[in-house]
């Protein structure tokens, strides 16, 4: 058969590489200053731009979506041509999603410092730029499929079915988790409250670190890994039985950030004994990698490339053995608001995505720009960088994790708590967190030193923007080659194969997010939970946009170590009017369910102004504007009848009185904290916040009251 | 307005069996499929990734005398 010639597009992969290398770096500078925050409150500069609340989202931001969403376009651009033998479908799409990717970036690199921000984690960005991610990404899968589907290899390698199903279930999750109800330009409520909120955000979370953090990077994986030591995957088998049952038990695993939470038993459970099921494919496809390597492992002595990937998928494994470990309520419950978790995700994304974008780097650059690496010596200094550390990093964190909720949990004979002050138990690990901020600093010089050995490569070689290739068209006729009915049918259907991965993803995601909705029973309703009143409302979207939720949770577990330090446990009926939900994941400061009457307005008033002058020793970083700052009226309008349309009860017309109950609840805090002393304006933003802090756990105090 | 729709779903119980039914046979016809596949056909694929730059490996070698 004649061969047609035709080029590989590699001009976008370093388009794409460059914003890896460059968001990389920056998102790594940005997390360690958030580390440093949190030992060092100085470093919060005073500023409502960069306290921790706003840096933190920054960084999971720039890491989750600039740093390895570059990556991946990079990896998928420069694999999926030369598995498919065609060029990319079309170049003009190839640069309409890289630059309109760019722009999401500097959106988000915009709007989140300036407190913009839904609060719901890893996808904090607000509404106009949800749309422009569904868009890009839609451009992404059409340039895809255009480019399987003009492709000139009949069967799609493995790697192709997962960046297929990458494409599928993002899009999904990103659209199901963004249903929110705009108030302003910059502003929504979400579409889901409370319990329903934060199932589908967790459905959302957890999959998000299933397809954008893992999946395409097992494609990736399955393709430099063979390439890197030069022989085939160890079983082929094995990657389909890995494909497709990740893929659909993944989805199916969200619950178990929520465990002890409100969310109703059965769905815990769920996520529970999915999660301990997902060890079985995970560490299928991890021994898969490490097994390609048998009689080859010399070479990982030589090759960096090699000695990243090794690392990458050693702590694939770590991470998807710990994660089901951690969905154990036992070990939840030790685990869960603690440094452990930052410890796990590290492991995950320092080790994982980082050490494997790391290898792939040192793979293409050489190659695209046909030349040598400019240092191995610096390839394998970044590696024992890089490697000491993660271990920097994650060890603290452990250590951290485990004191912490030990102290949180310890009682004395008489049966009171050792440690009532939160404060105690915080500043006990501060050393830890020194070191783990060390451990950064330590990853992001290796990172700086790749970024130095990859420029220099560049500049003693010459960059083929068209890598000239030829091979054989596809035949028309399909001719079966002999053997019963298997998977080969499906590997020469793209279309088909991609509503089958959709048809495996959506299973799960039904089956978990229906009955929720669904069955009343779930959320039982407490009839003195009662929307909250204009002032409140306005301090509730201050409380959202300082990021507050980063480090305070709301919601007190059924334990006694927790009932005895905050309070009644948290119901699911008390978080019905929550849009969103802000329950937390991270207690850096201790839980604010129960606030109400716990302290005066006055204290409040202090605290805020100087966090350390009212809690000596505290890290929590002080918010003057606060003080400046006054609330826009104008929105009070806007946000009732927004949340109105999402089901709040509001009575009809609210909106026009809203504003005479706002400045009636504002004039009676502030002629509370005249007793104390302090003279305050009515409108400032601190008198709205204080309403809203002190009506946490308010409702369900009225309901006992009516009881007795 | 999404509660309306989904409280016209009857039977709702029955979800549990129908979920644990779809993840056995998921699994039972996955395992088929691959204990069938033919042998060729799998060494075919897995050597895809290696031999698509054979082109490019030529050039590269051509590249690396001129250095």
């Amino acid at each position: 058969m004649e061969l047609e010639r035709f080029s590989y597009d590699n001009k976008i992969v370093k388009a794409f590489i460059i914003a890896t290398v460059t968001f990389g770096l920056v998102g790594m500078l940005v997390g360690l200053t958030a580390a440093i925050q949190l030992f060092y409150p100085v470093f919060n500069f005073d500023l409502q731009y960069t306290t921790f609340g706003r840096i933190r989202p920054l960084h999971t931001n720039a890491i989750i979506f600039a740093f390895v969403g570059n990556a991946m376009f990079a990896g998928v651009y420069y694999s999926m041509q030369r598995l498919l033998k065609a060029r990319m479908f079309s170049d003009g799409l190839s640069w309409i999603h890289f630059w309109g990717w760019q722009l999401i970036i500097l959106a988000a690199a915009i709007t989140l410092p300036l407190g913009f921000t839904t609060s719901k984690e890893y996808a904090e960005l607000e509404w106009p730029i949800d749309i422009a991610i569904a868009l890009i990404w839609v451009v992404f899968g059409l340039n895809m499929i255009g480019t399987i589907l003009k492709r000139r290899e009949r069967h799609m390698y493995v790697a192709i079915w997962f960046y297929i199903a990458t494409f599928v279930t993002v899009a999904v999750l990103h659209i199901v988790n963004s249903f929110e109800m705009p108030v302003t330009l910059f502003k929504s409520y979400s579409w889901y409250a409370g319990v329903q909120d934060a199932l589908v955000q967790w459905w959302y979370g957890h999959n998000a670190v299933a397809f954008f953090l893992t999946t395409p990077f097992l494609g990736m994986m399955y393709y430099f890994l063979p390439k890197a030591a030069n022989r085939p995957v160890f079983s082929y088998r094995l990657s389909i039985i890995h494909f497709w049952s990740l893929i659909f038990l993944y989805i199916w695993a969200g619950p178990h950030h929520l465990l002890y939470t409100s969310l109703p038993d059965w769905a815990q459970s769920l996520g529970v004994v999915f999660s301990i099921m997902l060890i079985a494919p995970s560490w299928g496809g991890m021994l898969n990698g490490l097994m390609t390597l048998r009689g080859a492992w010399d070479r990982v002595r030589e090759e960096p490339v090699l000695k990243f990937m090794v690392v990458a998928v050693t702590a694939y494994g770590m991470a998807t053995l710990e994660g089901p470990l951690l969905s154990l309520k036992n070990v939840n419950a030790i685990a869960h608001f603690t440094d452990w978790i930052v410890a796990h995700v590290h492991v995950g994304g320092l080790g994982w995505n980082g050490f494997l974008i790391f290898g792939m780097l040192y793979w293409m650059v050489p190659r695209m720009w046909s030349t040598k690496l400019y240092s191995i010596k610096l390839a394998n200094l970044h590696f024992w960088l890089g490697t000491l550390g993660i271990i920097f990093y994650a060890l603290p964190m452990y250590v951290s994790g485990v004191v912490q909720s030990l102290m949180w949990k310890e009682f004395n004979p008489e049966g009171f708590l050792v440690y009532k002050n939160f404060l105690e138990t915080t500043v006990q690990i501060l050393p830890l967190h020194m070191l783990r901020a060390m451990g950064g600093a330590i990853y992001l010089t290796g990172a700086i030193i790749m970024t130095y050995n990859l420029i220099k490569t560049a500049y003693q070689g010459k960059f083929i923007a068209n890598e000239e290739t030829e091979a054989a068209p596809l035949s028309k006729e399909y001719v079966a080659s002999s053997g019963g009915w298997h998977h080969r049918v499906l590997e020469h259907k793209p279309m088909l194969f991609t509503v089958l991965a959709l048809v495996a993803i959506l299973i799960g995601g039904i089956i978990e997010l229906v009955p929720t909705f669904l069955i009343k029973s779930n959320i039982p309703t407490i009839s003195s939970v009662k929307p909250y009143t204009p002032l409140e409302l306005h301090g509730r979207d201050i409380y959202i946009r300082e990021g507050c939720v980063n480090c305070h949770t709301q919601m007190v577990r059924p334990f006694r170590s927790e009932t005895e330090r905050y309070g009644e446990y948290s119901k699911a009926g008390e978080f019905v009017y929550d849009h969103p939900f802000l329950w937390g994941s991270k207690r850096t400061g201790p839980d604010l369910h129960r606030m109400n009457g716990k302290y005066s307005n006055a204290w409040h008033y202090n605290h805020l102004l100087a966090p350390d002058a009212v809690s000596t020793g505290s890290i929590m970083p002080p918010y003057p504007w606060l003080f400046e700052q006054t609330i826009d009226k104008d929105l009070t309008r806007g946000k009732i009848r927004a949340l109105r349309k999402i089901g709040v009860p509001y009575e009809t017309d609210y909106e026009n009185t809203a504003n005479d109950d706002l400045d009636k609840q504002a004039s009676e805090i502030t002629a509370n904290l005249k007793v104390d002393g302090i003279e305050v304006a009515p409108d400032v933003e601190i008198v709205a916040l204080i309403a809203y802090l002190q009506r946490l756990g308010k409702d369900i105090k009225v309901q006992k009251m009516a009881e007795k | 307005m999404y509660k309306d729709i989904l409280q016209n779903i009857e039977n709702i119980a029955i979800w549990p069996v129908i979920s644990f039914v779809i993840f056995f046979l998921f699994f039972l016809c996955l395992l088929w499929w691959v204990f069938d596949v033919d042998k060729v056909f799998i060494e075919k694929m897995k050597s895809l990734p290696l031999d698509d730059d054979l082109p490019t490996t030529k050039k590269e070698s051509k590249n690396l005398k001129k250095l």
